[in-house]
């Protein structure tokens, strides 16, 4: 998609507008050709108002250079009336919500005439609701004409909305279908073979609550309330899995257990009797914990050590690896070698540095980390994102066996397959809510409800409304463990 | 884009690949790009010497009735420059003794303690990713320590120089963690810090040496008293040589830094917070104590080089007492790619390339200045491997940047 | 799931957004600093001061068209005036601060010159100054700072940091030098002294971005360079043959008609060299050039987000590349002052640190052209206030005084006066992925 927006080069081939060939040295081409594109990570500058962003690299503009605002913000004004966006042309991007900020891309491309709009995995950071409401808008643009170019791996959306849908694996087309096909051909083209997303997965008797959240509360730097009032707690040999879409406030929710929060948390969260809030991350790690962080390459690793090296990153200070200040590389490597080969790390050595492996290889390497010590519990954040398929059973598998061993495990996962493949219970999360806590056989469509922060009650009410002829809701709500942040 | 397969498009052959690991090829290819950044350096000198040579532009001006006239000016005039740089950096054939002959090599010594000192204090917060440009000012504050105890207090023999080694240690730990402390606590830049704190450093040497318990009485001057002969670092080979017992002290401190960063866990630490700090984070280690840790030790080891200027070679404290070796130690670090036995290297060099600066510009009239000329050129070109390479017209095998720092906000 | 199921169900009423996004009130760090500054020169300067002393300041100069007679103010009351009036500003910054909003940066600008003016009638008890040339002064060893602050300002804010302004202007400072020298015109010199800061300025963007070497090491070592070789030059040349290499001359004031005439304001800023008036409009074109253009507005946004530009197509290291060349021919100008604007001979290294006091005016004045103005002048006062003292005999010693505007930096960069952000994107190097 970039060599079609001008941001790379293509090495071969062509690209066609209207039938005629274009050849695009930079974005500018792209854009003058009548393409425009809404990147998964929002090209805005924070700093800057809407209208400023709107009219970045198109200015409107009075005596030859000096920026003319007024125009600028009707320009604004006219598309945002236009599609009912309802979006602030003199607001900092930097104070609006991310579904606003995407608005404002979308202005953006339509402010250029753009003919063909490019969206790159534009639902990731929205509800399900919010999902809805961009269909809508993708719906009104194909019906003012504009073509539209989708690409998402949500299945369900694809079908929803796309006339035609091409699959890419591994930068080749391998197929194209109609909105008819099935959810399993889609997938099967989709990854190359018959998927098998389900977990062997024995039924176990949880032990005693090893993990006791109640009334959390994180406040990040700019004073925006992130975690609001969250309870809940994981049992030992039991896999609790924390759902949501992305940004509803998991990843600070992980972070302030492990003491890593950058703004302050307040309430309690206590791992076996001891308080984890306002105790050093040193401690929290010594206390058992083990942690999967949702960004591998940005928190998890370190690229320029070598594989030793980063499987003692924690315990580097620790017999058998240090005596005193003093290391003993050779223990380090010997001990390297045998997670390696436990966890079936592909790479050229020990001595190899972190960044020379495969993204599975880096996911492998910091689990087999977390899991080289006892733990009583296990936090894994997104621990299959963006590895292959093979990693991912693998990995399943060892979240699995490490329940099967007594730890309690905390899943933060933003994909319902996972969730419903690993989660003994599931606690829904919205807006720094917890909405509510739902058995594991949860069908998926009542937990994408509560995603859009609709109670359990009335969503497995619209859930079974919805299933035609369906039966009763199925969901167990899990009582034991009421929701402080439900409404 | 994000196709829903893992695989992102091949990538361009960017600069920035991942080293391989550090094997003969990657190592021969270091050394040859540092040896062609010298041989640079020294051929843009020569051009700078030739041009400003008083006999060149004399002959220039009849140029093209006899330019061989000015091409042979032009080489005399560096001919002789570099040969009084030898002369004066490593051994002097036309001395009449023997210790003649050997005392450029020991002022070359002289020259290069206080800069691999300095050069560690910076290379080592290389490792720990951050920029101690200020070790000018950590020099002052442990050249003032040293001084203080050196000639006011009264201690035997041996004591007295270690307890004035240990001020200085101080002195430059407390300048140099000023500035840990504040980018642990508020973020502050160190690179504004440091800058700042280096002019500090230099107005509050100067209001000490106008204060009596610094001032030397009858001198109208800014000096301080000399210290005492108990507190000086004892000479190495006699009187006639200036080299000090310093030379042991800073091989060891150069030894004691790698160890540090290679086999402690302090080290492994600050190598973590250097290379990925929030990885390091996520990992239990605090990154606002290794900040500050680092920057203290790297300030220490500035402090000892200003211990060492004035318990080896000045005796007494004056507002030139840092001599500018602060900066000096940030090419040395660059030099010697942050690396103790890189940092010892470079530091060799360029206290040759100083005492040798002062031979020629005693005996050809050229200024020392030449010697900075130099030093900056050589670490600009190795800086920029590809613009080396293109002028030798050699091939790439090996890492291409040079990144430390990550901005302002980082 | 199917879009048929959302408009069944009543959505769970958003959290308020208030609560979600309640912004952190501004902190109450600067009102509590300002008030103890304040209660400090209550104390020391007002009461500290003996009673029946007059503090002098000369309004007006000999040669000024209107002459206005020396005022004597009673020491003790004007401090203690002066200081209450400072208590005040502190107090309306908590006024502020308890209605939730951000102090303003003039009051902070105010509160700073009332306490430097409480100050200065202390310092000078029983004693008269020339407050006309405290100011031209003031504005003179300025003026340097101006123009390597405004250099700064036009890297930083295209996303490169320059740690080179002192090469740049000790540069432009000696080439200044030596081309009026040379061709016996000052305004040759003054044409020259751009292009060797232009010339600082391509090595910095050649490395910093074609080679991307990391721009603070570039900047640090360009300097060492710059001082090698304007001192080898300076000791081979320009010492042997002074009366044909070092000695330009300097430009004289040119007084406007009418403005400088003008009682107090006149002879400060109306009675000035070219490159002073220079200095004024570069200040004006940037600033407006920055905030209100086309050009300015693709500048900050390569220097916040240069993926952002680059998908719109601005080409950033074009952009960046310019933008430093451009800063390069500002400072350069700058160095021009050294030489041909108040010294008149070219000496070694003698920009000494002005480079990175004009950094620090840059980041004081939080990377805008007018907040560099403001700070450079700061700077100037202060370091003319201690030269100045230390003629009329002060209680403070003047290296004390040299130190404020390092310190100063350091309490702005910590966030202990107000947090100064930085471009987002200052320091790091662009390359497309």
């Amino acid at each position: 998609m970039n060599v079609l927006y001008g941001l790379l080069s293509p090495t071969a081939g062509e690209i066609l507008v209207d039938g005629k060939p274009v050849a695009f040295g930079g974005p500018g081409d792209a854009v003058a050709a009548g393409i425009g594109m809404v990147h998964q990570h929002f090209m805005l500058v924070p700093v800057f108002t809407v209208a400023d962003n709107v009219m970045l690299g198109f200015e409107h503009v009075r005596g030859g250079t000096f920026l003319d605002h007024a125009a600028a913000r009707e320009e604004v004004r006219r598309l945002s009336a236009r599609f009912g966006f309802d979006v602030d042309p003199d607001a900092l991007v930097e104070d609006i919500p991310v579904g606003v900020q995407q608005r404002v891309e979308i202005i953006k491309a339509l402010a250029r005439d753009a003919q063909v709009v490019i969206l790159d995995e534009p639902t990731a950071v929205l509800t399900p609701q919010e999902t809805d409401e961009l269909m809508g808008i993708m719906r009104e643009l194909k019906s003012a004409g504009t073509s539209i170019v989708f690409i998402t791996h949500k299945l369900r959306e694809v079908r929803a909305v796309a006339d035609r849908i091409t699959v890419i694996r591994r930068g080749k087309v391998v197929g194209t279908a109609l909105p008819t096909a099935s959810e399993t051909e889609l997938a099967s083209l989709m990854v190359g073979r018959a998927v098998q997303l389900t977990v062997d997965k024995a039924d176990t008797e949880p032990g005693a609550a090893a993990l006791a959240v109640s009334g959390l509360r994180v406040v990040d730097d700019v004073g925006h309330v992130r975690v609001d009032d969250v309870s809940f707690d994981v049992r030992r040999g039991e896999i609790v899995a924390v759902a949501g879409v992305q940004g509803n406030g998991q990843t600070e929710l992980v972070e302030a257990l492990l003491g890593l929060q950058d703004g302050i948390a307040t309430g309690s969260a206590t791992l076996s009797g001891s308080e984890l809030i306002g105790m050093p991350t040193k401690e929290i790690l010594e206390l058992g914990v083990g942690y999967v962080p949702e960004d591998r390459s940005h928190d998890g690793l370190i690229d320029s050590f070598t594989v030793a090296e980063n499987l003692v990153l924690d315990q580097h200070d620790k017999a058998p690896f240090a005596a005193g200040i003093r290391m003993s590389p050779s223990r380090v490597r010997a001990r390297a070698a045998e997670l390696v080969e436990e966890f079936d790390v592909r790479t050229q050595g020990v001595g190899a540095p972190a960044g020379s492996l495969s993204g599975g290889n880096q996911q492998k390497l910091v689990v087999a980390r977390e899991l080289s010590r006892p733990l009583t519990l296990f936090v894994a954040a997104q621990p299959t994102r963006g590895v292959d398929v093979g990693s991912v059973e693998f990995l399943h598998n060892r979240i699995v066996a490490e329940r099967d061993r007594g730890t309690a495990v905390l899943l933060v996962s933003t994909e319902l397959d996972e969730v419903s493949a690993l989660a003994d219970r599931t606690a829904v999360m919205y807006r720094g809510r917890v909405v509510g806590i739902v058995g594991g056989d949860t069908p998926r469509d009542v937990l994408g409800l509560m995603m859009a922060g609709i109670p359990l009650d009335e969503a497995a009410e619209a859930a079974a409304h919805a299933r035609p002829g369906g039966p009763a809701a199925e969901a167990s709500p899990v009582a034991d463990t009421p929701s402080g942040g439900a409404a | 884009m994000s196709a829903p397969t893992v695989d992102a498009p091949a990538p361009p052959p960017a600069p920035q690949e991942p080293a391989p690991p550090p094997g003969g090829g990657a190592l021969r290819d270091t050394i040859v790009l540092t040896l062609l950044s010298v041989l640079l350096a020294l051929v843009v000198g020569a051009v700078l010497i030739a041009i400003a040579s008083p006999d060149v532009q004399n002959s220039a001006g009849y140029f093209f009735s006899r330019p061989q006239d000015m091409l042979g000016d032009a080489w005399t005039a560096i001919a002789d420059a570099y040969k009084a740089l030898v002369q004066g950096a490593l051994f002097d054939w036309t001395a009449d003794s023997a210790r003649g002959a050997l005392r450029p090599l020991s002022e070359s010594l002289v020259f290069a303690v206080p800069l691999i000192s300095a050069g560690l204090a910076v290379a080592l917060a290389f490792k720990a990713g951050l920029f101690n440009i200020g070790a000018e000012g950590q020099i002052i504050l442990g050249a003032i320590g040293a001084a203080y105890v050196g000639f006011s207090w009264s201690l035997p023999w041996g004591g007295h120089t270690l307890v004035a080694l240990a001020a200085g240690l101080l002195g430059g730990a407390i300048w140099g963690g000023i500035p840990g402390l504040l980018k642990a606590r508020t973020g502050a830049h160190e690179v504004i810090t440091t800058i700042m704190l280096n002019y500090i450093a230099r107005y509050l040497l100067a209001f000490l040496l106008t204060t009596s318990a610094f001032h030397r009485p009858g001198r109208s001057d800014p000096i301080s008293p000399a210290v005492d002969s108990t507190a000086e670092l004892p000479r190495l080979f006699g009187s006639s040589f200036r080299i000090h017992a310093g030379l042991v002290v800073v091989l060891l401190a150069a030894w004691g830094v790698w160890w540090l960063l290679e086999r402690s866990t302090i080290g492994f630490r600050f190598r973590a917070v250097g290379a990925n700090p929030s990885a390091a984070r996520t990992a239990g280690i605090s990154v606002a104590r290794s900040t500050f840790g680092v920057m203290a030790i790297a300030g220490s080891l500035a402090g000892l080089a200003g211990a060492f200027q004035i318990l080896g070679t000045e005796k007494s404290l004056t507002g030139g007492v840092s001599a500018g070796i602060g900066f000096d130690a940030i090419t040395v670090a660059l030099l010697g790619r942050g690396s103790p036995l890189g940092t010892v290297l470079a530091g060799l060099l360029f206290g040759a390339l100083r005492a040798g600066g002062v031979t020629m510009q005693a005996r050809t009239g050229t200024p020392i200045d030449i010697v900075l000329v130099v030093q900056s050129l050589i670490v600009l070109f190795i800086a920029a491997p590809p613009l080396v390479r293109s002028i030798f017209r050699i091939r790439a095998a090996g890492v291409e940047t040079m990144q430390v720092s990550k901005g302002w906000n980082a | 799931m199917s879009a048929t199921i959302t408009p069944s169900a009543a959505p769970l009423a958003p959290p308020d957004r208030e609560a979600v996004l309640q912004v952190r009130p501004p902190s109450w760090r600067t009102p509590i600093i300002l008030g103890v500054l304040g209660l400090l020169a209550l104390v020391a300067f007002g009461f500290g001061a003996k009673s029946g002393t007059k503090s002098t300041f000369g309004l007006s100069r000999g040669s000024d068209a209107i002459r206005i007679d020396p005022v004597a103010l009673p020491t003790r009351t004007t401090a203690i005036v002066l200081s209450v009036l400072a208590l005040a500003l502190a107090g309306q910054a908590a006024w502020y601060v308890s209605r939730r909003r951000p102090v303003p940066a003039w009051l902070s600008g105010v509160f700073a010159a009332v306490w430097l003016l409480a100050f200065l009638v202390w310092a000078i008890e029983g004693k008269s100054i020339s407050f006309v040339g405290l100011l031209a002064g003031s504005l003179a060893l300025a003026v340097p700072l101006i123009f390597g602050s405004l250099s700064g300002v036009l890297c930083e804010r295209s996303g490169v940091i320059n740690i080179a302004i002192e090469g740049e202007l000790l540069a432009g400072a000696f080439l200044a030098a030596v081309v009026a020298s040379l061709s016996g015109n000052l305004w040759l010199g003054l044409l020259a002294a751009p292009i060797a800061g232009l010339l600082v300025a391509l090595l910095l963007a050649l490395f910093a971005l074609r080679y991307v070497v990391d721009q603070i090491i570039v900047g640090v070592v360009l300097n060492v360079l710059v001082i090698g070789v304007t001192g080898f030059l300076y000791g081979r040349i320009l010492v042997q043959q002074q009366d044909t290499w070092n000695s330009p001359g300097t430009f004289q004031p040119i007084k406007i008609p009418l403005l400088g005439d003008i009682p107090l304001i006149g002879p400060v800023l109306f009675n000035q060299t070219v490159i002073v008036y220079l200095m004024y409009v570069v200040v004006a074109v940037v600033q407006v050039a920055l905030f209100r253009t086309r050009w300015g507005l693709r500048v900050r946004a390569v220097g916040e987000h240069p993926a952002a530009a680059d998908t719109v197509g601005i080409k950033v290291n074009r952009i960046r590349f310019q933008n430093v060349l451009l800063g390069g021919l500002v400072a350069g100008l700058g160095g021009a002052f050294f030489t041909i604007g108040n010294v008149g001979a070219f000496a070694r290294e003698m920009t000494a640190g002005q480079g990175f006091i004009a950094l620090a005016a840059m980041i004081f004045g939080r990377w805008t052209p007018l907040g560099a103005l403001f700070a450079a002048l700061l700077f100037g006062f202060a370091n003319n206030l201690q030269s100045i003292l230390g003629i009329v005999g002060t209680p403070i010693p003047s290296e004390f005084m040299l130190m404020a505007p390092y310190l100063a930096t350091i309490f702005a960069v910590a966030g202990l006066v107000g947090r100064v952000r930085a471009p987002a994107a200052d320091g790091q190097p662009y390359v497309k992925s």
